[in-house]
């Protein structure tokens, strides 16, 4: 038997990996890829609860999720594309029009 | 045992293809690194008796999501991407705050206490069979937000559409 503090450690450092991604990457498609992956760690986290708490809540949880990361990648990476071709760039650190 | 092994091998590869994830250059790569991720997360699925989410899992995120990424990925410049920074100037600030909150999340663990048990225990899940049980469950507790979800993906496909059409070809 797997202890449940295992998935939950894996969890916290696919979390905290997604996090450093999307901290320190130029690149927005990346970002958005780390997105994925702090999702996918909360998705770890709920089907792991679920199962030791004999609920299916978690897994229909982790179904909306899985609907709304498809639907948030659509979106976004429509944005980019909107993005690349008015600015011909996808870094961050170029989009600075509000900067004063 | 063999489940422990499987749960660390897979912790091993999701964590290993993570860190390669961010840090190569070539966003393919990445891309297709985390493609070995999302493969090994099904396989946790399966190890928490959770098959259809397991295939959910490899159909929609390894077969839509990520293919949608390489189609973005190969639309924009690409070439340039290989040769220039990847990381943002404060990058070091950065790893210092995902760090520290790595280890707040990993600090609060033993803390947490579970609550009271569902009426799904596994025994039951594998007797109406997970797909089964997860409909179930679904519509009729979920019916609400099960509805929702399908408004957004009618959202996602016409703000998909409307944001990738082209102005110009549009008024011509």
């Amino acid at each position: 038997m797997i202890p449940l503090s295992w998935y939950m450690a894996l969890a916290a450092i696919l979390f905290s990996i997604g996090t450093y991604g999307f901290l320190v990457r130029r690149n927005i498609i990346i970002m958005f890829l780390c997105m994925e992956l702090m999702l996918n760690a909360v998705n770890i986290n709920l089907v792991a609860m679920s199962h030791y708490l004999d609920s299916l809540a978690g897994h229909n949880f982790v179904f909306f999720i899985i609907t709304v990361a498809a639907a948030e990648a659509a979106i976004g990476l429509g944005l980019v594309i909107v993005l690349f071709r008015n600015k011909k760039t996808i870094y961050v650190d170029h989009i600075n029009e509000l900067k004063g | 045992m063999v489940n422990q092994l499987l749960f660390l091998y897979c912790a091993g590869v999701i964590t290993a293809m993570g860190l390669l994830a961010v840090n190569f250059k070539n966003p393919v790569y990445s891309v297709l690194s985390v493609m070995v991720l999302f493969f090994h997360v099904a396989g946790l699925y399966l190890l928490l008796n959770a098959e259809f989410l397991a295939a959910i899992q490899i159909i929609v995120y390894a077969g839509a999501i990520l293919v949608l990424y390489l189609f973005v990925l190969f639309l924009v410049s690409l070439r340039k991407e290989v040769k220039i920074e990847r990381f943002i100037a404060s990058h070091k600030i950065s790893t210092l705050v995902s760090l520290a909150l790595g280890g707040c999340l990993l600090a609060v663990i033993p803390s947490f206490k579970l609550g009271a048990k569902g009426q799904y225990p596994v025994a039951r899940v594998e007797q109406l069979t997970h797909t089964k049980a997860m409909g179930l469950e679904l519509y009729s507790n979920y019916i609400l937000p099960f509805e929702i979800a399908g408004l957004i993906l009618l959202i996602a496909v016409i703000g998909g559409l409307v944001l990738a059409r082209n102005e110009k070809e549009v008024k011509e």
